[in-house]
C-alpha cells in the first residue's frame, strides 16, 4: 500500500510542473496544455483523498471538473484560432489588443 | 510490488511534465501530455478509482489531446520555433517561484496525510459515483450540462469567420 503522501508530494510536483510551464513559456498553445496538468494534479489529490478517506464524493468532483475541464479547452483552442487569423502567432506577448 | 509500480508510473509522469514545458515544438508537448494523462490514469486504478481512470483516458487521452494536435496542425504552427526569449531572468525567476510554491504546496498537503486511514477496498464506486451525482450533486451535475452547452455556443461564436456587413 502506498502511502497517501506519496501521491500527495507527486500531484504536488506535477502543478508545479504545471505553473512554472503558464510563466516561462509563451505559446499560448503549451500554456494550455500546462494548465491541463494543473488539473490533472488537482485531480490526483481529489482522487487519493477518495481512496483514503473511503468517500465516493471526491470522484464526483473529478468528473465535474473533466467536464469543465472539455469546456475550457474548447473555447480556449476557439480564442487562440481566432487569434492566429489576427496576428499569425501564438506568442502571448503579441496579445495586446486589449492595451488601448 | 504496488509501490514499484507506483514510482514508475510518477517517474513517467514526472519526466512527461518536464517534457511539456521543455519542448520547443508543441507537437511534441502534446504528446508528452498524452504520456502524462495515461500515467495519471495508471495512478488512479492503483487508487481503486477504475471508472475515472477509464474516463481519463477516454476524455483527456481521447478528446482533449486530439483536439490540442488537431488545432496545432490546423494553425500550422508545429514547426514555429520560439524566438529565445529576450528577458532571460523570467526562465530563472519561474523556477525559483515554482520551488516556492511546490515547497507550499507539500507543507499544506503533508500534514493532513497522516490523518487519513487506510481501509479495505471497494468495487462497486460506479454504482455509488451515480448515485452521488443523482442525489447529493443533483445539481452541480445539471449545472455542468448548463457549462457544456455555452462552451459549444462559445466555441463556435468564437471560432467562425466575420461576417461582412
Amino acid at each position: 500500500m502506498v502511502p497517501a503522501s506519496y501521491y500527495l508530494i507527486l500531484s504536488a510536483i506535477l502543478f508545479t510542473l504545471g505553473a512554472v510551464g503558464v510563466l516561462i513559456r509563451r505559446n499560448a498553445l503549451v500554456m494550455f496544455m500546462s494548465v491541463e496538468m494543473m488539473l490533472n494534479a488537482v485531480n490526483l489529490t481529489l482522487i487519493t483523498y477518495s481512496r483514503f478517506l473511503e468517500n465516493v464524493d471526491g470522484q464526483v468532483f473529478v468528473l465535474l471538473v473533466m467536464a469543465v475541464a472539455a469546456a475550457e479547452v474548447a473555447v480556449g483552442l476557439a480564442i487562440v484560432i481566432s487569434f492566429v487569423r489576427h496576428k499569425d502567432t501564438t506568442d502571448v506577448d503579441e496579445m495586446n489588443l486589449l492595451k488601448g | 510490488m504496488e509501490m514499484v509500480i507506483f514510482f514508475i508510473l510518477a517517474a513517467i509522469a514526472v519526466a512527461a511534465g518536464v517534457g511539456v514545458i521543455a519542448q520547443r515544438s508543441a507537437v511534441r508537448s502534446a504528446l508528452f501530455l498524452l504520456v502524462n494523462f495515461c500515467c495519471l490514469a495508471g495512478l488512479y486504478i492503483l487508487l481503486n478509482a477504475q471508472f475515472v481512470a477509464m474516463v481519463q483516458v477516454i476524455v483527456y487521452a481521447g478528446a482533449i489531446v486530439v483536439l490540442f494536435l488537431f488545432v496545432v496542425m490546423l494553425l500550422g504552427m508545429e514547426r514555429a520555433e520560439e524566438t529565445p526569449d529576450p528577458r532571460r531572468y523570467q526562465w530563472i525567476a519561474g523556477s525559483l517561484l515554482g520551488l516556492l510554491l511546490l515547497a507550499g504546496l507539500i507543507w499544506a498537503l503533508i500534514p493532513t496525510a497522516a490523518e487519513t486511514v487506510q481501509t479495505v477496498t471497494r468495487s462497486d464506486d460506479v454504482r455509488q459515483i451515480g448515485a452521488a451525482l443523482l442525489t447529493d450533486f443533483a445539481i452541480p451535475f445539471e449545472l455542468t450540462s448548463v457549462v457544456l452547452l455555452v462552451a459549444i455556443i462559445g466555441t463556435v461564436v468564437l471560432a467562425k469567420k466575420k461576417l461582412e456587413g
